[in-house]
């Protein structure tokens, strides 16, 4: 019994092609602004992760990738991976890369660097980056969206690594987003932890 | 009167990510307040989809008293 779909489960196409947009132009990154907040404003508001439960486009493409075509081993996730230490500590490092991608947005802002034109992967390769048509806006909107693409792809990429080598979502055991929503709905939910969860 | 049948039990280590939710024939689990999974003992018959599905391996299928 496969229940209706409805246009939320769709939103993998609008990942699949925020991605592809950032080879046309850099600048479409700005869009992915969005998967921060709305999760973090759903946890803060709602206290709830109804972002990733419902409308994460991430997880639904990792999901048909892995799950539809097959192309996931479909193995248990090794357990220091699941762990809170390794959970919690991917998020503290990712937020750290993230404020330092802001750091030198920062200083191109300020006129003290020039614009690097480079997606990082991984946080190690720097990818020359052709496609990008920057020439209308500031220097720092467009180091903004080279940052926050390099993180975009850099997540996308270790997605699909744990993806291939073990179940279709594994990404979701440790995304910073998943991990951060949920603590956040902890924050909000102290005694339901204590009672139920212990 | 109470039976003793398979269902599906989520150990703490969840992630709360909603594979299962979204995998489960019966809507017998669903993230609960964002924080872990929680299983409808009755609504569940221990089929193993959400097992199956869930990314952090958290689900094992132990039989259980329901009444
Ligand atoms: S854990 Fe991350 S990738 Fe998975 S559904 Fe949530 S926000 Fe999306
Ligand atoms: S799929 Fe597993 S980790 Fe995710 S919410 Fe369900 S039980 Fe928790
Ligand atoms: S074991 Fe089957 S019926 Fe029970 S919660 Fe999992 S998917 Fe649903």
């Amino acid at each position: 019994m496969e229940s209706k779909k409805t246009w939320h489960n769709y939103l993998w196409i609008v990942s699949a092609l925020y991605l592809v947009l950032g080879f046309f132009n850099i600048l479409f990154a700005w869009l992915g602004l969005i998967c921060f907040m709305v999760p973090l404003l759903i946890a803060i508001l709602d206290g709830s992760k109804t972002y990733c439960n419902k409308y994460c486009g991430r997880g639904q493409l990792f999901e048909l990738l892995g799950g539809k075509l097959n192309l996931s081993r479909n193995q248990d996730i090794p357990r220091w991976l699941r762990s809170k230490w390794f959970r919690y500590g991917f998020l503290i490092f990712f937020m750290t890369m993230f404020f330092n991608m802001l750091f030198s947005t920062w200083l191109v802002f300020s006129g003290v660097r020039e614009l690097r034109e480079v997606v990082t992967l991984l946080w190690t390769f720097k990818l020359p980056w052709h496609w990008a048509n920057n020439s209308t806006v500031s220097p720092w909107i467009a180091q903004f969206a080279f940052g926050f693409y390099s993180v975009m792809l850099t997540s996308t990429v270790l997605g699909l690594i744990t993806m291939l080598l073990f179940k279709p979502r594994s990404w979701c055991v440790y995304c910073p987003m998943g991990t951060m929503t949920q603590g956040v709905c902890k924050l909000k939910h102290k005694d339901y932890i204590t009672k139920e969860n212990n | 009167m109470s039976l003793l049948k398979n269902v599906a039990v989520v150990s703490k280590e969840c992630v709360a990510c909603g594979c299962c939710e979204n995998t489960c024939p019966l809507n017998a689990i669903s993230v609960f307040k964002g924080l872990y999974a929680k299983v409808d003992l009755n609504k569940c018959v221990g089929c193993a989809k959400c097992q199956k599905a869930c990314p952090a391996s958290v689900i094992s299928i132990e039989k259980k008293e329901v009444i």
